[in-house]
């Protein structure tokens, strides 16, 4: 029972550092600052355009596969993995 | 017959006798394959349904157009349409794959111990799945019309006909391998054209680094800055830093984010995986099949508004003679989507951000994607591969939406709540007869579409987010959130979002009817209805918690099943079968 209560806070610490990437990637980079970021260039783009329309998505695909890749570990660690 | 439209019947014809051969080939023998394809499909090909089943009509035809003109503005789309998957990912999806139910309303009705909470559920599931239906009946409709010169009636039919074969026939098994092949044939006929474009005028092949890139005329400009001052000259918003306003563009990218997280027919199909391991894998595999097309949008996007500017002014000041436009100009003028009016009698085309002198006086958004291959000189062929990719999006989405629809019908409320007992041959039955008669409300609306179709797609995810997204949640994070709670807060969050609707909308969208008007300055916070399903799920959970706080926690039995769910291992609560 213990076990499952700290499996579940560590899952929670988790899904807490993703969502603030992922907040901070698009409603930040990419709307709230991308005015001042647009001073910034990456080739043609602007950089805060590029976060709206590129960097964003980029960003997504990775969370969720090392979301995956950080819980595969931690149904491992505390052996809940299902069959 | 010409050359194009052979091409186009040959693309169209074979990839729908590709769609007929795969249904008979997976054709559905038990309820489980019928809802859930029998548990085993494997993450790679459940990602790549999920990407079939989420592109619609208007992620392939309309989103490009929508960025072409909204330029920065655009990007609501974008973050909107991915970002719910990491929602999905981490927050919904794998523990609703560990309960292992067949449907979104069955796992609320057994989270919340409540029929009430489940028929709830299918209420708002049919609501925001029929909104969104209509958007791909039309588009089935349109790509006929346009690309075969069939009327868009006869084209409906055979898009419904072609539906119902592979949806009653194959269930999810059917639906799940169909979208892989129509995934294939819809990502292929929106990159060829894409990369085409991108190697014509940046010289890179990449469309997501031409979009970054110098033009290849030896100029060394950028595209996008070259694009911006196009843009800027004829007196339209620089496209690069075009907004639609602070608090709009944040409600409105949050507000597909949570819906694309809520949109029952997506969740659905997280249940066909074999485990929750995979539950969590293909999320992030649709991701990928799904960013594939959506960082290549605003390339086409930019690309297309580009090469428009500069067919109708390829210098400044040097205007196009309407006596010398293009053959698709001509073409495009024929179905009355884009239209010319010469104001100042001097035989030139005009386009300028000034309605007074402005002499495009129609360029619809929607033909950017299917004019462009045409605009850009693009191989017939390539052409016809876009009609047959366009309507292998309408389908694959109107096949997931029906199957939603007519599972929450058989397997909520029929099997659910009216008749128990029934088993599970006579369930498969009427299943498929829910699904014969959900094909023909879908080609009735398609038909005979209500006045307000077009913004239909965005206002389902207004729907879902405000309904169904909230209480998932909360039965999944919070042990203690009871039916009374959720109740109360599914139906004031779609009802809130509703009525904002409708005031604005009008009553059903029926002319006339808004009592504020659709006008901006009623608009709460400067949020427009389409964005609005931010505020809705706001209400639903703030509603949730007070009544949560007047009333009795979940019973100790409730809170051991959120436990169960929450870890991978152990017994499922159902008789799922694998």
């Amino acid at each position: 029972m213990e076990d499952k209560q700290s499996y579940w806070s560590e899952n929670l610490r988790l899904i807490f550092i993703c969502l603030a990437i992922w907040f901070v990637v698009s409603f930040g980079f990419g709307l709230l600052l991308v005015e001042p970021l647009n001073e910034i260039r990456l080739g043609g783009y602007k950089l805060g355009f590029w976060f709206a329309q590129q960097g964003s998505i980029y960003t997504f695909v990775g969370l969720i596969f090392w979301y995956g890749k950080k819980m595969n570990a931690l149904d491992k660690k505390y052996n809940v993995e299902d069959v | 017959m010409d050359e194009l439209k052979l091409y186009t019947w040959i693309a169209v014809g074979g990839t729908f006798a590709l769609y007929f051969f795969i249904a008979w080939w997976a054709r559905a023998g038990s309820t489980s394959e019928f809802y859930a394809a029998g548990g085993g499909i494997t993450p790679l090909q459940n990602g790549m349904a999920i990407g079939a089943d989420w592109m619609s009509a208007a992620s392939f035809i309309s989103m490009a157009g929508l960025i072409a003109f909204l330029g920065y503005g655009g990007s609501v789309f974008l973050m909107g349409w991915t970002g719910g998957y990491v929602l999905l990912a981490l927050c919904l999806a794998p523990y609703m794959r560990k309960h292992g139910k067949f449907t979104v309303p069955e796992f609320i009705g057994d989270r919340y111990y409540s029929k009430t909470a489940r028929i709830v559920a299918v209420v708002c599931l049919i609501i925001a799945s029929l909104t969104y239906i209509i958007g791909q009946m039309k588009g089935v409709g349109v790509a006929f019309s346009m690309f075969l010169e069939v009327e868009y009636d006869m084209g409906l039919y055979i898009g419904m006909a072609v539906v119902f074969v592979y949806a009653t026939l194959g269930g999810m098994k059917g639906i799940t391998y169909t979208q892989i092949a129509q995934y294939c044939v819809l990502i292929t006929a929106y990159t060829i054209p894409a990369v085409f474009i991108s190697l014509q005028l940046t010289g890179n092949p990449i469309p997501q680094l031409g979009l970054g890139s110098t033009l290849a005329d030896g100029s060394g400009v950028y595209l996008l800055d070259k694009l911006d001052q196009v843009v800027a000259e004829l007196g339209f918003k620089e496209y690069t830093t075009s907004t639609l306003g602070d608090v709009e563009m944040f409600a409105y990218t949050l507000s597909l984010m949570i819906g694309t997280a809520g949109l029952p027919h997506v969740i659905m199909r997280f249940f066909t995986v074999p485990s929750v391991k995979a539950a969590r894998q293909s999320a992030g595999y649709a991701l990928v099949f799904i960013a594939l097309l959506y960082t290549v949008a605003p390339a086409v996007g930019a690309m297309a508004r580009f090469n428009l500017m500069n067919t109708i002014e390829p210098a400044a000041g040097q205007n196009l003679e309407y006596s010398e436009r293009p053959q698709w100009f001509k073409d495009w003028e024929k179905t009355g989507l884009l239209k010319f009016e010469d104001k100042n009698g001097d035989g030139k085309i005009k386009y300028t951000a000034d309605k007074e002198v402005n002499e495009m006086v129609k360029v619809d958004r929607d033909i950017m994607v299917l004019a462009n291959p045409a605009i850009a000189n693009l191989p017939n062929w390539v052409i016809a591969l876009v009609a047959a990719g366009g309507l292998a999006a309408a389908l694959s989405t109107a096949a997931g939406l029906l199957l939603a629809i007519s599972s929450a019908i058989s397997h909520d409320l029929m099997k659910g709540v009216l008749i128990p007992g029934m088993d599970e041959k006579t369930e498969l039955r009427s299943s498929r007869i829910v699904m014969t008669i959900s094909v023909c409300v879908a080609g009735y609306l398609g038909l005979n579409p209500p006045g307000f179709a077009a913004g239909t797609v965005a206002l389902a995810f207004g729907l879902a987010a405000s309904s169904i997204f909230p209480v998932l949640m909360m039965g999944i994070f919070s042990k203690k959130m009871n039916s009374k709670a959720a109740i109360a807060g599914m139906c004031s969050g779609i009802g809130v979002t509703m009525l904002y609707v409708f005031q604005h909308k009008g009553i059903m969208f029926i002319p006339g009817t808004s009592f504020l008007g659709g006008m901006e300055p009623n608009w709460f916070f400067g949020i427009s209805p389409n964005a609005f399903g931010s505020v809705g799920a706001f209400v639903n959970f703030s509603v949730a918690f007070i009544v949560l706080k007047a009333t009795a926690p979940a019973p100790s039995h409730i809170q051991e099943l959120v436990n169960n769910f929450r870890t991978p291992h152990g017994e499922v609560a159902s008789t799922h079968s694998h």
